[in-house]
This record gives C-alpha cells, structure tokens and sequence, in this order.
C-alpha cells in the first residue's frame, strides 16, 4: 500500500459513501421538508448556511480537543458537544442544500451536506468570526463556548415557532443539548473565575479575548431581516438582552465583570473571516478533496 | 406468525442493548401502507450515530422475518425526550446498572433558566443501594448519559440523563 488512505478507495456501493463516514445517505429522510409557500427559498438556504456554519466550524474546533483536555471527563464532555454540534450542522446543511445550496465543485455523488462542509473555500463560509478562532486555552474554549451557547440556545428557543417546519424541529431539538453546552460552560467559567489565581487571571485574560466577538453574534443580516419578518428566522438583534442578562449571571456568580473591550471586525456572514479558517478548513477538507471517492 | 410490530419489538439500541428501541421510545409508528411496513423512528440526540445503524438493524429484523417492503421514516418533531421511555425500558436499565432517567414533563415556554449549582438529582447507587453518590460528569461514553459515583461502595455508575 502505498499511503495509508489507499484502504479507503476501495469499492463500496453508493450508501456506504460519505455524509462524515457515517454512511447516512440522507440526513431528513423521511422528514416533512416541504416549504413554506411565501418563503424565498434562497433566502432560506442562504440562512440554513449561516447556522449550519456556525455549528460545523465550532463542531470541528471543539472536537480539536479530543484527547487533549485538561482531565478525561472534560474530553468526552467537549467531544459530546462536538457532536450534538455536527448534528445539528447535518440537519441546517442539508437544509440549505434542499433550498438549492450546493458548490459546483463537488462531484455528483457527494450529498449536499458533505458538498457544503468539503468543498467550499474559507470566503464561501457564513459562520460567525467567534467560531473560527483558534481554541487558545482551556479558558479561551469556554468562554467561547459560554457565548456562543447563550446566543444559539435562545436563538433556537425562538426559532422553535419558525414557519419553516425543518428549522423549527431542528431548534426544538437542539434547545435541549444547547442548555447542556451552556450550564457547562456557565459551571467552568464560575470555577475557573472564582478559582485560583492563576485559573482567575486566565479566565479574565480568555473573555477579553473573545468578548470582541460578540457583537457580531447580534448583528442581523439582510437575509436575517428579510426571514424574520416572515416568521421563518429570529432577529439575532432581538435577543440581546435576554443573552446579556444569562451572561451577567455568570459573571457575577464567577465574582467577574464584563470586559471593557472594544468590538473586532464581523463580517463573517458575508464570507469575510479570519485566516485561520482557512488553516482549519484545510485539515478539515483534506481527506474528501485528495480521494472523493472514499470511504470509511 | 409474528407480526411486523412484534418483529420491531425485538430489535435493540446499538449503544444501550439491554433495550428495545420501543423501550427507548425511539419507535413512534408501525404502521402498514399498502401492504408496505412503515416504521417511524426520531433520533435521541441531533449527532446521535447510533441512528443510521438503527435503521439498518430495523430493515434487517423485518426482512429476516418476511417483511421484504419495509421503510424506516426519520421524524424530528416532537423532539425526543427522557419521557418517551417506557417502565420497562427504565427497569432495564437499572437491572444493567444505569440509573433511569427522571420524569421531566413537557418544557415550559420562554428562556430557559440558567442551572448554575452542581447537580442534579440525588441518584442512589445502582450497586449499593446508597444515596451518597455524586456526579462526575454530566457527560459520558455516549451523548445521553452521565457519570456518576458512589461515595459508599466508591464504584462509578452511568445515569441516563433527562433531556
């Protein structure tokens, strides 16, 4: 054998093929998927891309983790949401793909959703720039992973009644594992915050670093404002204050202040990133591009 | 002759073999569509890998048993919860050594409330009998359960958490 993925070219039937490894050829089999009759359907996948983004960039940086966590349970804790993240990430992608979202480079038998996570480049990406940012710390990953699941749990809590039967079922789904994602983070950050002086100066050093990110989590896109009046999306604008307060508590029961940072350039929603989505992306991809006719 | 409801009945979850998947309240429907069986499944969790073979476990069961037609359908909606376990499901898992999920009810509307203070129910020991346990972590070796430990008998146990 020449290299080690030569195994995986091996010949399969078209079910065995792709969708993560998992050999699932349809991600909503079965699932009532028809579509709101006054909802533009580009617009709709253009939003499915945005979150879906967002969860499968923060899957694969969270899942950068395993077997290198600071002790075993928080290994399997992050690679657990790591996971909960990737489903929810199949179901909005393959989504978005339904609605007409699919890169041309991807060869024919690639479903949509493995399409969308493999072959798009970084500046195709809708995700948010909190996302993408290297994992840094232990601390930086949960302070990370504090905000971004208080905005996406009530997001999704709202978008529960979206007029969009998919995404509704899909965040109805995912309010449950989001509160999970969110307690735990909310749990390490008062112990990290009220710990020692040393996890107390990495904590504070961590939500410095990531705070910037914020604002970009609440600012609406056309697409966002267009669905939301349609009842199909949620005004990210909206839950500001409802995601303020939840951090407030944290912080307080952590004995933190919210930082005084300044807010960093968004713009992720219209494919403007950071350079180390590219870094990323390209590990991510590496395998689906080089062998598209693998299995595994 | 069995029927395809009773065949369904005999297929177990690949993480959790000690329950049916109507145990687990996976199952939602068996259903006959002109003469074509009709199995409606939901996930347990959003990235729950288990579900692919689920459905091949299902095809397999009803094909070994003659029922050559047979589709198995994903639902999302309801959403899956703890409570759609049945009694028997949680007497198996605690025969297993898993302690059953709690009843939860429906999730009430609005925000749902931040749970800042380390856990959860109270859990005696499956083991022991004790109820000086304590989590170790609400995440275990598959997305729906918890690790806990007995402080008297010291062994780990896994608890089905309530989602």
């Amino acid at each position: 054998m020449n290299n080690a993925y030569d195994g995986l070219n091996e010949e399969h039937g078209d079910d065995a093929r792709w969708a993560y490894g998992t050999g699932f050829a349809d991600e909503l089999s079965g699932v009532d998927r028809a579509f709101p009759s006054t909802v533009d359907k580009s617009d709709l996948a253009a939003y499915a891309l945005m979150l879906g983004d967002d969860a499968l960039v923060l899957a694969q940086r969270t899942s950068e983790w395993c077997s290198r966590a600071p002790e075993l349970e928080e290994d399997v804790a992050l690679a657990n949401i790591a996971l909960d993240l990737l489903g929810q990430a199949r179901l909005l992608l393959t989504r978005a793909g339904e609605a007409g979202e699919r890169p041309a480079e991807a060869p024919e038998h690639v479903p949509d959703e493995d399409a969308l996570a493999y072959f798009r480049t970084a500046e195709r990406f809708r995700n948010v720039r909190m996302v993408e940012l290297a994992n840094g710390d232990f601390a930086d990953t949960i302070a990370r992973l504090l905000l971004f699941s208080c905005q996406r749990l009530a997001l999704f809590t709202r978008l529960s009644a979206s007029a969009d039967p998919v995404l509704a079922a899909v965040a109805a789904k995912g309010v449950k594992e989001l509160a999970y994602h969110r307690d735990h983070a909310a749990r390490w950050t008062m112990r990290l915050g009220d710990g020692t002086e040393e996890s107390r100066r990495r904590m504070i050093a961590a939500l410095d670093r990531v705070w910037p990110y914020l604002d970009e989590l609440f600012t609406a896109h056309p697409v966002e404002q267009r669905l939301a009046a349609q009842g199909v999306a949620v005004d990210p604008a909206d839950l500001r204050s409802e995601v303020d307060d939840v951090l407030d508590q944290v912080l307080v029961a952590a004995t933190l202040t919210r930082p005084k940072a300044a807010t960093a350039p968004g713009g992720g929603r219209d494919g403007s990133h950071t350079g180390v989505l590219a870094e990323m992306l390209s590990e991510m991809q590496v395998l689906a591009r080089a062998l598209p006719e693998a299995t595994w | 002759m069995v029927t395809a409801r009773e065949v369904v009945g005999t297929v177990t979850d690949p993480e959790l073999p000690m329950l049916s998947l109507v145990d687990l309240g996976v199952v939602r429907d068996v259903r006959d569509e002109d003469g074509r069986v009709v199995v409606v499944i939901t996930p347990t969790y959003s990235g729950c890998p288990a579900l692919v073979e689920m459905r091949e476990d299902l095809l397999n069961a009803l094909r070994t048993n003659g029922f050559e037609d047979a589709e198995v359908r994903t639902v999302l909606s309801p959403a899956w919860t703890t409570d759609w376990m049945t009694e028997d499901g949680r007497r198996k898992l605690a025969e297993a050594g898993i302690s059953p999920p709690g009843r939860i009810g429906p999730r009430p509307a609005g925000p749902v409330p931040l749970r800042l203070d380390p856990p959860a129910p109270r859990l005696a020991c499956p083991r022991c009998g004790s109820a000086d346990t304590e989590e170790l972590s609400r995440f275990s070796a598959t997305a729906c359960k918890a690790l806990h430990r007995c402080r008297s008998c010291r062994e780990p146990f896994e608890y089905f958490k309530e989602i």
